[in-house]
């Protein structure tokens, strides 16, 4: 219940300031920061639950959001159904990626995912429709009615979309998924002789997931007014999902949200002040220690913490 | 589209040097992943790293070749100390370790890469010599150089190390490492030090395989990435650790990418090698000489 009130208030909030006279680039950098808390909960579900390394986010990241622009170009679907796309095409794709290589261990699956990526994004460059290469300029629709520019109003729909995904993977950790899929990652062997249908269990993760990833990707071409395949591909989008949830703690939904405000913050503050190589140098950086020095996360060294002043 | 035998023969001739090539970036990560299963996703980052050390040595009017070798020294060291860091923070610690120790090796391949575009810039880099540029004329054909120098180095490299893991002692000790470690800890012998020592060696050879890097053709910092699927491709298929099967996946790569340039052109290209590696993951994950 408590959960609720605030997830409410805080989606209260966002609309409040998006309503205000705030400064614009808050919004600006603050949708790429929401997108980010999307993105991190969405690889935890499989990643940090099931212990499944997905490099993959970039696909399903970039697959959501051509959906969206095929939609939108074909169509003139509205934003909302271009959501509800991305999310259908990145879930069905996640679905086939983890038929085909979910019976993979550890770096055989991680491996897959990079696959995926380049493949995606070698058929879109390929894809005329959706401009190739060079890529396509998309010209936005009106804005809706109570805000006052596009970026605000995307804002708001990030943070609606960012509570619902930290909702769902809360739901999955609490309820027998995540039963089944911690029993998953402590021992696969052990899982399935006990009656955990670990399968189904990993292709539901996986589905989850690649359906958050692709719903975070869809409202990325009407962010920027344009779409191109190298970017939308990036590896550094994979890199930062991943980095996210393990600096933050992987074993709690609340890790993944932590590490991608951290990060995501660092990372626009980097971006403005510094350049964008650095930006990625921090994520790696950063990574690397965590995983390294503090392997639970900020969670875990918040534990220390408490049980050391106790 | 147009087709003819004296394309396709082209194609296929082309793909083997392109194939020997392969083998040759791949063959470190068939000791370091294949053999001791070390989730090693920086390693195309640590060959492109090789590549602008070459570059850096040329610069010096050092032949790449001689570069390459002249690297594999501290290349060597390198890789035990990034082994004896694995070991100590991650293989040692048990079961959680590996979702930990493959963000690590990823993680290691990005502060590689920016620490390159920080120091180098993006642009692209390469390198002179007699054999960069010009090709020999045979009939009809053209064979560049610089394909035929990657080939030969490929071959010896491919040799010399098939050599040395199957007559010395201490590359019997590495196979060994790979196929039982708690046995070779009962016969009394130390699976660490042997696999720290192989590491060293992978990226040692990693140092000369860079330099074929930046021989074949101009590099820049983010040219790791295409090559995680070239090198993974090729290792999962030669069958795990398999240093003939490494030569022969990379031929196979080598001919079908060459065969996909020739038929639909260079974009589609960079999608053979993860295409070949999702379809092996997918139908034969043991690859084609697993053990």
């Amino acid at each position: 219940m408590k959960y609720w009130i605030s997830a409410i208030l805080l989606v209260v909030l966002a609309a409040g300031t998006a309503l205000s006279g705030m400064n614009e680039y808050f919004f600006f950098a603050g949708y790429v920061v929401l997108t980010f808390v999307v993105l991190a909960t969405a690889w935890n579900i499989l990643g940090g639950y099931a212990g499944y390394v997905n490099f993959g986010t970039a696909a399903f990241f970039g697959i959501g959001a051509y959906t969206a622009t095929v939609l939108f170009k074909w169509l003139g679907a509205p934003l909302a159904v271009q959501i509800a796309g991305g999310a259908l095409i990145s879930g069905l794709l996640g679905f086939g990626v983890g038929l085909l290589t979910l019976r993979l261990r550890g770096i055989f699956f991680a491996i897959a995912t990079v696959a995926v990526i380049f493949i995606c994004e070698t058929l879109m460059i390929n894809w005329r429709y959706v401009g190739g290469a060079t890529g396509l300029q998309l010209l936005r629709p009106e804005v809706l009615a109570p805000f006052e520019t596009y970026t605000r109003m995307l804002f708001v729909l990030m943070a609606l979309l960012a509570v619902g995904a930290v909702s769902i993977a809360r739901y999955i950790q609490t309820s027998w998924f995540g039963r089944g899929l911690r029993a998953i990652r402590d021992s696969e062997e052990a899982a399935e002789a006990s009656g955990v249908p670990t399968l189904k269990l990993k292709l539901f993760a996986c589905t989850v997931s690649g359906m958050l990833m692709g719903a975070a990707g869809a409202p990325m071409p009407m962010y920027l007014s344009f779409i191109e395949p190298v970017s939308s591909f990036n590896l550094t989008y994979s890199v930062s999902a991943l980095a996210m949830p393990m600096i933050g703690g992987t074993a709690h939904w609340i890790g993944p949200v932590i590490g991608a405000l951290l990060l995501g913050s660092v990372q626009q503050i980097v971006t403005v002040t510094i350049s964008n190589e650095i930006n990625v140098l921090v994520v790696g950086v950063l990574l690397v220690l965590f995983v390294v020095l503090a392997p639970d996360g900020v969670i875990g060294l918040f534990k220390k913490w408490t049980r050391y002043f106790k | 589209m147009f087709f003819s035998f004296d394309l396709l023969f082209e194609a296929v001739l082309f793909g083997v040097l392109l194939g020997c090539f392969y083998a040759a970036v791949s063959i470190g990560l068939s000791v370091s992943f294949g053999l001791l299963d070390v989730p090693h996703v920086a390693h195309p980052a640590i060959m492109v790293f090789g590549a602008y050390c070459t570059y850096l040595l040329g610069l010096y009017g050092f032949d790449p070749i001689v570069a390459g070798i002249v690297l594999m020294a501290p290349f060597f060291l390198l890789g035990m100390l990034v082994y004896r860091f694995y070991y100590e923070t991650f293989e040692r610690r048990g079961s959680e370790a590996g979702v930990r120790g493959l963000a690590f090796f990823f993680g290691l391949a990005f502060i590689i890469e920016v620490g390159l575009i920080l120091a180098f810039g993006v642009d692209q880099r390469f390198v002179e010599a007699d054999y960069i540029g010009s090709s020999l004329s045979l009939g009809d054909y053209r064979i560049p150089y610089r394909m035929l120098v990657a080939f030969g180095v490929a071959l010896v490299l491919t040799i010399s190390l098939t050599l040395y893991l199957s007559k010395t002692f201490t590359g019997r000790a590495i196979k060994a490492v790979a196929q039982d470690e708690p046995a070779l800890r009962l016969m009394g012998a130390n699976p660490v030090r042997i696999k720290q020592w192989a590491f060293g060696i992978a990226t040692g050879v990693s140092a000369l395989a860079g330099a074929m890097l930046i021989i074949v053709g101009p590099v820049e910092p983010s040219l790791d990435r295409v090559y995680i699927g070239r090198t993974f491709a090729v290792v999962v298929l030669a069958g795990l650790g398999s240093m003939t099967g490494t030569l022969a996946a990379g031929l196979i790569l080598g001919i079908s990418e060459s065969i996909v340039l020739m038929l639909f052109g260079a974009s589609w290209a960079p999608a053979v090698a993860f295409g070949l590696l999702l379809i092996v993951l997918g139908i034969r994950p043991q690859g084609l000489f697993g053990r």
